[in-house]
């Protein structure tokens, strides 16, 4: 695709000093930060397990680019060891869909998929939108490219996994029932960004239909949230697997309180 | 060559070939893919190169061990990118052996099966995050002081693969080095960790550089082959004297009393290596062996299915395309066929 316009460039002598958001516009970047921080956990743990070497390389590749994004992000609202090792469970406000476990390979790239197209077409609008925060347009500038990469990883591995071999087909099909029930909230209003949430959900619609068209697989016909979780990540309520992976991820840092890596 | 036959048994061909060759790595040529080459100089390289790749992909274990747990996200970030580099080295090395006329799932098999060796050194575990540390600061220090040599081996394809590996192993050293200093100047405990870490990696990492030259296998040959280029035994004495200092500055101890500085011989003195801890790591009874091999099965065997599917796709695109140009040609339409959309590979 062709990269985004980049916002405009920040006011001259605003550069020394590191921009500071607050409010709704902190929330912002917590958010889409924290989705890419979770997300990067999971695709981290299939290094030295994936089907193929270039998998490895692959996955690893992804995870980078998701972990850079969300220090970028995690760097305009505070510390970002602070964010990611010292907040607790309900402090979170990730989408579900990105902490739920890696389960087979058609599993997490379901889940890529789903987001990685969500993630695209999100920054995407970011860049063309006034209202949005500068330095999160300037995130969004530089990731986009990175996510159309991603998106084009989760579409080829779709097409193969779908219209591949019949045990592949099945268990791509599994993988998208499975993490379906938690995209509902991929397009919940993000407080501090100005977006037509409805209409991206529609492009985010639309390019999925191709994509699983091509693929030979049908779209999921369940429901994409349950009564009880709802929008919930962005509230802070997350699924049971998400405290095991926090406790993973922040048990060695906490261990050390005030000590530097 | 004493294990040739008599001049009079032998096609002048293969004579010719052979001095043709003897005098290529002689005068520092290096030998291509397509030139003639013994088959014991082929078989040697295949050995080394399939069990360098192997090293690489099975020694991601330990490291990954602690991505999950890294405790600042910069660390995170590093270890992540170590690790894919690793896979990369994997990667041109498996390349590497496929000029020699075998393939990357042939090697793997064999690895499984347990017909192929990966360095020892990553049969010992990761036991805390300061073990990452160790591990880039002794063993991709001792890598880097095994494989720089390499640069220069008479095959070429390996040569070239191990100028760009090279590369990457010293910023992996640097990154060890730098996460130990980190800990070293932090609280006690981390100076604590980082001590027990370099304590356990110490005597392992000295071992990496292969059996005393007295009993070293395949040496002599190889150093003919200009495939080796310096002994065992020198590589390790030069890994010694360059970490000497380094652990100095690091403000960690090396676990061996009687290392000391000779004066007379300009390098150090280190004490006797337990070469019966070798053997029995090399025999399978390592802390890890079982481990490291039973995880490396386990992700072939479950990406089984995923590696089908991408072949089984591969081919219906191609069978597609086929019966595309097919029907171009049988209507007389002269236009190219259309592109395979979104031009997806085989991985
Ligand atoms: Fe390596
Ligand atoms: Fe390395």
């Amino acid at each position: 695709m062709t990269p985004a316009e980049p916002p405009p460039a920040p006011v001259a002598g605003t550069t020394a000093v590191a921009p500071r958001l607050v409010g709704d516009e902190a929330t912002a970047a917590l958010m889409l930060g924290d989705d890419a921080l979770i997300l990067s956990h999971r695709l981290a743990e299939w290094t030295g397990h994936a089907p193929a070497l270039e998998e490895d390389v692959a996955l690893a590749n992804i995870s980078l680019d998701l972990l850079g994004q969300a220090r970028t992000l995690f760097s305009l609202v505070g510390d970002e060891d602070e964010l990611a090792y010292l907040r607790g469970e309900r402090d979170f406000r990730n989408v579900q869909l990105v902490e739920q476990p890696n389960g087979d390979f058609a599993h997490t790239i379901a889940r890529q998929l789903y987001f990685s197209l969500a993630q695209e077409i999100r920054y995407t609008a970011v860049v063309g939108t006034d209202g949005c925060p500068t330095p999160i347009r300037e995130l969004a500038a530089k990731a986009v490219k990175e996510t159309a990469y991603h998106r084009d990883h989760a579409t080829e591995w779709t097409l193969r996994l779908g219209d591949g071999t019949d045990e592949s087909h099945a268990r791509m099909r599994r993988g998208l029932e499975v993490m379906w029930r938690h995209t509902g909230e991929l397009f919940a209003a993000v407080p501090g960004l100005p977006l037509d949430d409805a209409a991206l959900r529609e492009n985010w619609l639309t390019a999925l239909e191709a994509v699983l068209g091509e693929a030979t697989l049908p779209l999921p016909q369940g429901p994409d949230a349950d009564a009880w979780t709802a929008g919930g990540g962005r509230e802070g309520i997350h699924t049971e697997p998400f405290g095991f992976l926090l406790a993973e991820m922040q048990h060695l840092h906490r261990s050390h309180p005030g000590a530097t890596w | 060559m004493t294990t040739a036959p008599p001049a009079d048994q032998r096609s002048p061909g293969l004579a010719e070939l052979e001095r043709a060759f003897d005098t290529a790595v002689a005068a520092e040529e290096r030998i291509e893919p397509r030139d003639w080459m013994p088959d014991a100089y082929r078989a040697t390289l295949v050995r080394q190169i399939a069990q360098h790749a192997h090293s690489e992909i099975i020694g991601m274990q330990p490291e990954a061990n602690w991505i999950t747990r890294a405790p600042s996200l910069r660390r995170k970030a590093i270890l992540t990118a170590k690790v894919q580099d690793e896979a990369g080295h994997g990667l041109y090395l498996y390349s590497a052996a496929e000029t020699l006329g075998v393939s990357r799932d042939e090697l793997l098999d064999k690895l499984h099966a347990g017909r192929q060796r990966y360095s020892s050194i990553f049969n010992y575990p990761t036991l805390t995050w300061a073990d990452v540390g160790a591990i880039g600061w002794l063993v991709d220090g001792a890598a880097i002081t095994n494989q720089v040599p390499l640069c220069r081996c008479s095959y070429g394809p390996y040569a070239r693969a191990m100028v760009r590996i090279c590369k990457e192993e010293s910023f992996h050293q640097r990154q060890g080095y730098e996460l130990l200093l980190a800990l070293s100047r932090g609280t006690e405990a981390q100076h604590a960790m980082a001590q027990d870490a370099v304590d356990r990696w110490w005597w392992p990492s000295l071992m990496m550089f292969g059996p005393p030259d007295d009993r070293s296998a395949h040496s002599a040959q190889s150093m003919e082959w200009k495939i080796k280029r310096h002994s065992n035994d020198e590589l390790r004495q030069r890994f010694v004297d360059i970490c000497v200092p380094q652990a100095e500055s690091l403000g960690l101890s090396l676990p061996d009393p009687e290392l000391r500085w000779n004066e007379e011989r300009g390098r150090h003195d280190f004490g006797a290596i337990d070469w019966e801890e070798f053997s029995q790591v090399l025999k399978g009874n390592g802390p890890c062996n079982e481990q490291r091999i039973t995880q490396r099965r386990r992700a072939h065997e479950e990406g089984a299915w995923v590696r089908e599917a991408a072949s089984a796709h591969a081919a219906k695109r191609r069978a597609r395309a086929t019966a595309a140009i097919g029907d171009t040609t049988a209507t007389g339409d002269t236009a190219p066929p259309t592109a395979t959309p979104n031009g997806a590979t085989t991985p």
